[in-house]
């Protein structure tokens, strides 16, 4: 932060305030001078975007450099009251007056993009953010402020982030280019099956990578059957060993973890395999395998643990089901499978087993691919049916029983309707659990500092700055509230975080239209709103929403001004073909758009460009 | 591979149009008003149906005649053009052939007990494939015989600007009138009829896709016969390219020169910098193929079991008696001139697809200029055809998608100071386990340096290139930035998403490998 300005003649720059022209009122010294109008941005015909970017290089220079800043307005009681605050406390603060200096709007505009606070006070201690007036007097009772107030090269790091996932990762990196003093702590609890991984999170560990590995698995047995189709001859009955496929994709897994501790390495960010959880404000206690505590302290804390499989909290469901945090590193086949839930872990994992031979059943409570469109998940379900995949509808497990020990053994599920009292039962090699995925954020202490989060949900609320209610602290990840629980999404939010927080920008993760795809042996695809969303979010605003559906695999939905809202397709390679169509909704893609561009024949992103 | 052709034998003569049917029977030139149709389309390939069937929705009288000429080896096909019986289609399915046989060397990795090498049969795919290409013959007669377009299988030639005579097999002569024609006969491929016993010995694409028995060992004098060589490849035959000059000419050069890294490294073998002067069939039946060294002039020879010319094509216009009608074409390529209405030199005589001059031969291009130009003609539309940023991919063994300008086209139109381009190696995820090389997977991005960066072209190469880049191509249509496309959201795992994490320039000099998601 640094950073001269070139050419910047004003007279009372911000960054030098301390050392000249300050005042003392009530015990704080004032920037502007008595008596003449300081400005803040360079005068002149500079472009207005340049004449911004540099005052807001000052603005953050001069938070940077200052123990306490008040952007305050001298006729504004709340200002005035936090400016008696910090007097009572002895603490000598920077205060700029908003309205005695030319630019003073200007300056509240800058802070309110950095900030998300458009109002005056605005208090920053230590380089954090505190808020306004009563998030100040709040912290001061919560201990926050005195805490603030110390001296921050107290800390033993800038920022520590606690998981070691993608959002994680990405965020400490970034922190760490930056410069910053930056320390991981990843600790993976081991299922209650036992097993456990390395450093990585969900994604590269229990979820995209060996998901689509296996999918991919699955695939190839399609296009075995397909190529004696196309010509290649051989007559023997393929068989899959499931050991040999498991071993390969564990072995990729291991390179990559190892690559992941590479790369901290040599960005100098440290790596404590330890379970962190706050025990006071700034201080976090690190628990290692063998249960050994340490403490560290940071300025900064982003929390990014992530998500574990839901139990269902059923007589024998921890004892003997497994969840997709065990089955991609299962020592044996899991033979015949009950998969319980309908969220798309549930029906990739059905998906790829029955694509290698398995005897699959889905039970499922209520619908499919629940918050995706439903047209599109029922052809999902059914395309699955037709590929061997057994359902059944509106049953939920009551209890699960060991019938035989063994790699598999034999389990016995007894479940009951969701509308009557009929009970069913079944006998299965192994079962598995994918009825959703809960935060990992009540047992690290966000109590002791007063983070708030969801009681019912877990997740916890952020602003669109991923900044909790506690401003030193952030959150990036599956456990944010509302927010798409995607690994690119996590990457995204965490890479920007790190740039605001320690760069000089102001992106903010934009959350609308991410697209994604669910890899069943039918891949789908979609980007924007469903169909049911689309209408529901356009009738109250009473806009037109037209559909547009080709063949039976692809749809649009299209708002009154033309405009694509959704893009839904089912086939092979839909995450393929997507990607693009999200990257040209990006760009405000319209129907007219998609009808005027040529498709590349023969393939399926073609299909989107035929004409409805 | 592009569009349409000439095309047509028919499929016997269960549905031939009687031509006691023709209204009026006419001899001669009609007037206007008593024209046998309103719309004549010569021509049955992919442009030519396009245009046929859109105006007969728009409730027009319309009739198509198509042909196909024997190739020099005699192989023939019926209704729908190049790209149906002997480009895009037939390619794309022994395009996937090969790629399966990838995959099965690829299963035991991921499980699969296959005991390799499995051995390919040419009988069996060709006869699959023939038969796909032969359901759409039909279905392309079905669809013209619902929407009442009549056709005709005849060669035409012009009488005068508004009639057509058509020869059928049997001989016999018909004239049909309309008011307005479309061109839309397509191209060939070129024969090097210079050397010494091309003709005789050679085949080209129009006969590979027809073969009843495997080509066995293949020579490809060639510069774009890329695919075809990379299929054969692909189903374990051993195939030489000879190339005089550079590969893929008109594409990105950066990208044209790792398709063919790919290739070599995948057993195709290639005689750089050399001709071909002539070829001689030896008493065993196999052929002897001379070649000269273009630098060193030194003679080479080597024997092959097939010769495939794939040097460029023609345009089909010579057959056609233009001149009568006085629809002008260019003096070099013989390709028929036309406006951005698709007009020709004669007000109601347009001309779609391959046998224009100057436009991609490419058949969706060709069907939707077909579209937009009935629907201008009877739909009362003034939509013109936009033929910038078209997408296309060439479908290699590692296939490579492009839209917008190459490198070398942006740094020529831009300068070199203004155009920034961003690039990454990457490793598509399934190849990791499969243990296959993946040196050449790479995207570039080609922008305007200065903000916001607009993208002016998209080049991948890997794995569904196709489908990877025709969502990028719209974004293009709908003027995408750089900015843009990086706040795009990846799909994770796909190859598709290294396009939104393009952060390397090329100015920076940074290794653009990918590491790590």
């Amino acid at each position: 932060m640094e950073r001269s300005p070139p050419q910047s003649p004003g007279p009372g720059k911000a960054g030098d305030a301390p050392n000249r022209r300050s005042g003392h009122v009530r015990g704080a010294r004032v920037l502007s001078p008595p008596g003449r109008r300081a400005r803040l941005s360079s005068p002149g015909p500079s472009r207005s975007s340049e004449a911004r970017e540099e005052l807001r290089s000052r603005l953050l220079g001069l938070i940077e450099r200052s123990r306490v800043v008040i952007f305050s307005k001298s006729y504004c009681p709340h200002s005035t009251r936090v400016k008696e605050l910090f007097s009572s406390l002895g603490v000598e603060c920077n205060v700029l007056e908003l309205d005695q200096v030319d630019d003073g709007a200007r300056v509240q505009e800058v802070l309110s993009e950095i900030t998300n606070q458009k109002t005056v006070p605005n208090i920053f201690v230590n380089k954090v953010h505190v808020g306004g007036c009563d998030q100040t007097f709040q912290a001061y009772q919560s201990g926050l402020l005195q805490k603030l107030l110390q001296e921050d090269s107290a800390y033993d790091y800038d920022l520590i982030i606690i998981g070691g996932g993608s959002g994680g990762l990405s965020c400490a990196k970034e922190a760490a280019i930056l410069g910053k003093k930056v320390m991981v702590l990843d600790f993976v609890v081991p299922s209650p099956q036992g097993t456990s991984w390395g450093l990585g999170g969900t994604c590269v560990n229990v979820g995209c990578i060996p998901k689509k590995l296996m999918h991919q698995a699955a695939l190839l047995g399609q296009a075995l059957c397909d190529s004696r189709k196309f010509g290649w001859e051989y007559n023997q009955q393929v068989r899959h060993n499931w050991e040999t496929m498991t071993k390969a994709i564990q072995n990729h897994i291991s390179s990559l973890n190892w690559g992941y501790r590479l790369s901290l390495r040599e960005k100098a960010v440290a790596y404590v395999n330890s379970y962190g959880e706050f025990v006071e404000h700034h201080k976090i206690k690190a628990t290692n395998k063998k249960g050994q505590e340490t403490y560290y302290t940071a300025a900064q804390f982003v929390i990014a643990t992530g998500e574990r499989p839901r139990y269902l909290g059923i007589q024998g469901d921890k004892e003997y089901c497994i969840t997709s945090d065990d089955l991609f590193s299962l020592p044996y086949c899991p033979g015949k499978t009950l998969v319980v839930g309908a969220s798309y872990v549930a029906l990739e994992c059905a998906g790829f087993l029955a694509g290698f031979g398995l005897d699959v059943t889905v039970m499922v409570r209520s619908i499919l691919l629940r918050g995706f469109d439903q047209e599109m998940a029922e052809k999902v379900g059914s395309y699955m049916e037709q590929h061997g995949v057994k359902f059944l509808r509106k049953f939920i497990p009551v209890m699960v029983q060991q019938l035989e020990k063994g790699s598999p053994g034999k389990l016995k599920v007894l479940a009951k309707s969701t509308e009557g009292t009929e009970t069913i039962e079944g006998v299965y090699n192994t079962v598995l659990l994918a009825i959703g995925r809960d935060s990992c954020t009540r047992k690290i202490g966000l109590e002791k500092i007063g983070v708030k989060i969801n009681e019912k949900s877990g997740k916890i609320p952020v602003n669109d700055v991923e900044q909790t209610n506690v401003p030193y602290v952030y959150a990036v990840g599956d456990i944010l509230e509302d927010k798409p629980e995607l690994t690119p999404v996590a990457i995204q939010s965490g890479k920007l975080l790190a740039q605001r927080l320690f760069g000089a920008s102001l992106e903010k993760c934009d959350y609308i239209n991410v697209p994604t795809t669910v890899f069943t042996p039918l891949e789908y695809g979609c980007c924007g709103l469903s169909e049911e969303k689309a209408i529901e979010v356009y009738k109250k605003e009473n806009l037109e929403v037209r559909l547009y559906t080709i063949y039976f695999n692809c749809e649009f939905a299209v708002n009154g001004s033309d405009r694509v809202i959704g893009f839904h397709i089912l086939g092979p390679n839909a995450g393929e073909v997507t990607q693009g169509f999200a990257a040209a909704m990006k760009c405000g893609l319209t129907k007219q758009l998609l009808d005027d561009t040529i498709g590349i024949h023969p393939t399926c992103g073609e299909v989107g460009n035929r004409r409805f | 591979m592009a569009a349409m052709a000439v095309a047509l034998r028919g499929l016997g003569g269960r549905f031939r149009w009687r031509t006691q049917a023709v209204a009026g029977g006419v001899r001669g030139a009609a007037r206007a008003g008593q024209r046998d149709y309103d719309l004549l389309v010569v021509g049955g390939g992919s442009g030519g149906l396009a245009c046929a069937k859109e105006a007969a929705q728009l409730g027009r009288k319309v009739a198509v005649v198509d042909y196909v000429e024997p190739s020099p080896q005699g192989t023939r096909w019926g209704l729908g053009g190049t790209c149906v019986n002997v480009g895009c289609i037939p390619k794309k399915l022994m395009h996937q052939a090969a790629l399966l046989g990838g995959l099965i060397q690829d299963a035991p990795n991921y499980g699969w007990e296959v005991a390799q090498p499995v051995p390919h049969d040419w009988r069996k795919m060709a006869e699959a494939v023939q038969n796909h290409v032969k359901s759409l013959n039909w279905g392309h007669r079905v669809q013209l015989q619902d929407r009442k377009v009549k056709y005709f299988n005849i060669k035409a030639s012009f009488v005068d600007e508004h009639t057509v005579c058509g020869v059928a097999k049997g001989g016999k002569e018909i004239l049909l009138s309309a008011d307005h024609i479309i061109i839309a006969t397509g191209g060939r491929p070129r024969y090097p009829t210079h050397i010494e016993g091309a003709l005789e010995y050679g085949i080209t694409s129009d006969d590979i896709f027809w073969l009843k028995e495997s080509p066995g060992k293949t020579w490809h004098p060639t510069d774009v016969a890329l695919e075809c060589a990379g299929f054969l490849t692909g189903i374990g035959l051993d195939t030489t390219i000879m190339m005089r000059s550079i590969p893929l000419r008109g594409f990105d050069q950066q990208m044209s020169s790792m398709v063919i890294e790919h290739m070599a490294s995948h057993g195709t073998r290639f005689l750089r910098g050399c001709a071909p002067s002539r070829v001689r069939r030896l008493p065993d039946g196999q052929l002897q193929v001379t070649w000269e060294d273009c630098t060193t002039g030194k003679e080479d020879t080597g024997t092959f079991d097939t010769v495939l010319w794939a040097i460029g094509r023609v345009p089909d216009t010579r057959s056609l008696n233009l001149e009568k009608a006085g629809v002008d074409t260019s003096p070099d390529t013989q390709k028929i001139l036309v406006d951005s209405r698709e007009a020709t030199s004669v007000p109601h005589i347009y001309a779609v697809g391959d046998v224009v001059e100057g436009r991609p031969e490419l058949t969706p291009t060709a069907i939707m200029a077909g579209r937009l130009l009935v629907q201008r003609l009877f739909g009362g539309s003034s939509d013109l055809m936009d033929y910038d940023n078209v997408p296309t991919t060439v479908f290699t063994p590692l296939e490579y998608g492009c839209v917008g300008l190459s490198e070398e086209e942006a740094v020529a139109h831009h300068g070199q100071e203004h155009v920034e381009v961003y690039h990454a190696h990457y490793k598509p995820l399934e190849f990791t386990v499969a243990g296959r090389d993946a040196s050449q997977c790479y995207v570039k991005m080609v922008c305007l340096r200065e903000p916001p960066q607009l993208v002016l072209g998209l080049h991948f190469l890997g794995p569904n290139a196709g489908e990877v880049t025709q969502g990028f191509a719209l974004g293009i249509k709908c003027g995408a930035s750089y900015a843009q496309v990086m706040r795009t959201v990846g799909i994770h795992p796909t190859c598709s998403e290294e396009v939104v994490k393009l952060r390397i320039s090329k100015r920076s000099g940074l290794d653009p490998t990918v590491t790590g998601c």
